[in-house]
């Protein structure tokens, strides 16, 4: 401080620590003004030099707050300064990252390192996914009442065990009006992605629910398939499926894989603390459900529009496996380079 | 940084000590924060439950009301009608599902790392690491939230509806709901299942304003002898007799004290030090005894000699 510009009462004060306060005060004064600001969210409002001044002036705070908590008996004034120096901690340690920014970070790179990271769950979780499928195919080819015990009403309509061919296929090709096509998609992806959060929320519970979840969902598949296959369109009901299926079922494998990962984490944590290794988890899994649920929004809009458009099987694979194609590409290749130059 | 065993003298005891922790910045100070109490977690819950049902309940209206206008509009020809419904639909789940999930995570994203619940009960989303609350570990917090909360109601929901519902399931789910509901109350930082996972935890928010100098009349008497304070002076032994709590005390009654708490805590001190209590200028005796005794202390801390109470003695 100036000497020219001493508050009279600065050479008054009988107590060193009321010295120390009035010399600082000013400061705290502003730092704290900057933050009520932020605080209310008016951080456009502040000047560029505030918000310049608003590391160095926390800084400074902690120090104040070290200091007088060794020389200060004040017991007001450590309040006031413990209060500041959490409310400027909570600003100076923010979510600082812009919504924009993050998003860029996610798709340059971020999605993909993530979903690399889980790799050994996203094997655990396919295998458990094929195993599904064939236990559910082989249950309905031994006694197609399984079938019935599988697949819930609402998807059995005519696609149940001795259907016709005609029926069958009448499912497959051009019966559905294209007037709610829109609604549809939007349906799907709301109900998808809440089976996908499903599925690795469950993770929670040492993975056991997440296994047991893509088991059903598979099984389901399987006993479907059986149903289809026992009247020769296996080609067809797979290429129906796989126009979005490609997209939908990677993502679901990838929502059980978070969830295997969160679990793992958990039960297993190597020479971390549990807690430690669940929030360390926990925190890769939410990117890798992030990118499951943009995967459903296009696995949405495939169903809904794509799969009604694309009428032949020929043109279903092309679009499902192209797409299969993109998605493995992307998580295999983006944001190699990235990491090199940040380590 | 959950560690509350340090003895330090400048850990804060609050009036609920079991959720009072310590965290470290990564500037290395620890600062004492307080988790926040299940009540006010509940409470806050309650509120966005509350917010985000009434948004539904808004979009919806407005939906009706849009469809009753093209209702109104197409009356003639029905078949033009299924268009303007479809988008309606699709407004209406992607705005539900939005509601449900993205709420949450827009206002803890946000500066202030709070619901609207939360701000109305004073509390906030925080890294239990001391870190950066990265957007990683909201996602993460959040999406775990479907399963401890959303899921279960919607099951209770739909049990309460179906009356085939076997009593086994009712009470499985009931228990599921428990379960989850009931997480925070059996671990002491009161996490739930979406903190454990993301590494955060909720702390109360604090706001203290800065308050004057307590003894400002005192403050000068070193100075002006005509100060009425100067009349006072203390020996050593007047000034031994208590520590930093009692300190702390008299700090406590001459900040937001009656005339009638400092005339007995006067009084007190009299009988302590063996003075004649005067009347009339409590106030004054009282700020001369509080500096004196805090440059004691002070001067005692400086040499790394602290006094915790009147019991204590110093080494």
């Amino acid at each position: 401080m100036n000497e020219m510009t001493v508050d009279p009462n600065l050479t008054a004060v009988a107590l060193r620590s009321d010295r120390f306060r009035l010399e600082r005060e000013a400061d705290w004064a502003r730092l704290e003004q900057i933050v009520t600001q932020m605080e209310k969210g008016r951080s456009k409002r502040l000047s560029d030099e505030d918000v310049l001044a608003l590391p160095t002036l926390y800084r400074t705070l902690l120090s104040s707050l070290s200091i007088a908590r060794e020389n200060s008996l004040d017991a007001g004034l450590i309040d006031y300064l413990e209060g500041l120096s959490l409310r400027s901690y909570f600003l100076v340690y923010g979510t600082q990252t812009s919504f924009g920014r993050w998003l860029k970070e996610f798709f340059g790179g971020g999605w993909s390192r993530a979903i690399r990271a889980i790799q050994l769950e996203i094997w655990i979780a396919l295998f458990v996914m094929v195993a599904g499928a064939v236990v559910g195919y082989a249950l309905v080819a031994g006694d197609s009442d399984w079938f019935y015990a599988l697949v819930p009403g609402q998807f059995a309509d005519v696609r149940v065990p001795g259907a016709s061919e005609e029926a069958l296929r009448g499912t497959l090709f051009g019966s559905e009006d294209q007037e709610g096509l829109g609604v549809f998609a939007a349906y799907l992806f709301s109900n998808n992605a809440q089976v996908a959060i499903l599925a690795f929320a469950l993770g929670f519970a040492f993975a056991i629910p997440s296994i047991l979840l893509l088991i059903h969902n598979l099984a389901l598949l399987g006993a479907m398939l059986w149903v289809f296959a026992q009247r020769g369109l296996t080609v067809e009901f797979v290429g129906w499926l796989s126009i979005h299926g490609t997209t939908e079922l990677f993502a679901i494998l990838l929502a059980g894989a978070a969830g295997i990962h969160v679990g793992r984490a958990i039960a297993f944590p190597r020479d971390k603390s549990h807690l430690a290794a669940a929030s360390a988890a926990g925190k890769r899994a939410a990117l890798v459900m992030v990118g499951v649920i943009i995967m459903l929004i296009c696995a949405g809009l495939l169903e809904g529009f794509a799969r009604q458009l694309v009428d032949n099987t020929a043109g279903r694979y092309a679009v499902g496996y192209g797409i299969l194609l993109f998605w493995l590409i992307y998580f295999i290749g983006a944001g190699r380079k990235h990491r090199e130059d940040g380590t | 940084m959950t560690d509350n065993t340090a003895a330090e003298p400048w850990v804060r005891r609050t009036a609920t000590p079991k959720l009072d922790r310590i965290m470290v910045s990564p500037e290395g100070v620890p600062l004492n924060v307080t988790v926040a109490a299940a009540g006010a977690r509940a409470g806050a819950l309650a509120l966005d439950i509350v917010i985000i049902l009434s948004m539904i309940f808004f979009v919806t209206i407005a939906c009706l009301l849009v469809l009753w206008g093209f209702g109104v509009a197409f009356a003639g020809n029905p078949e033009e009608f299924n268009g303007p419904l479809g988008v309606l639909a699709v407004i209406w789940i992607i705005s539900v599902f939005l509601f449900r999930n993205a709420y949450f995570l827009y206002f803890e994203l946000g500066d202030r790392a709070a619901t609207w619940g939360k701000r109305a009960v004073g509390i906030r989303v925080a890294a239990r690491d001391g870190g950066r609350l990265t957007a990683e570990a909201v996602i993460a917090r959040n999406i775990v939230r479907d399963v401890e909360l959303f899921l279960p109601l919607v099951f209770l929901m739909q049990t309460s509806t179906q009356e085939t519902a076997s009593s086994f399931t009712a009470w499985a789910g009931f228990i599921w709901v428990l379960m989850f509901l009931l997480f925070p109350l059996f671990n002491k930082d009161r996490l739930r299942g979406g903190d454990l996972i993301a590494g955060t935890w909720v702390i109360q928010n604090v706001k203290k304003g800065l308050g004057d100098i307590v003894a400002p009349t005192a403050a000068t008497q070193s100075e002006d002898e005509t100060n009425p304070a100067s009349r006072y002076e203390f020996s050593e032994e007047d000034l031994s007799v208590y520590g930093e709590y009692e300190l702390q005390t008299l700090e406590n009654v001459l900040r937001t004290g009656s005339e009638e708490a400092l005339e007995t805590v006067a009084a007190s001190i009299c009988q302590k030090i063996g003075w004649q209590p005067g009347t009339g200028d409590e106030r004054i005796f009282l700020e001369a005894y509080y500096t004196a005794l805090r440059a004691r202390l002070e001067r005692g801390m400086r040499f790394g000699k602290r006094r915790k109470d009147k019991y204590s003695q110093t080494e």
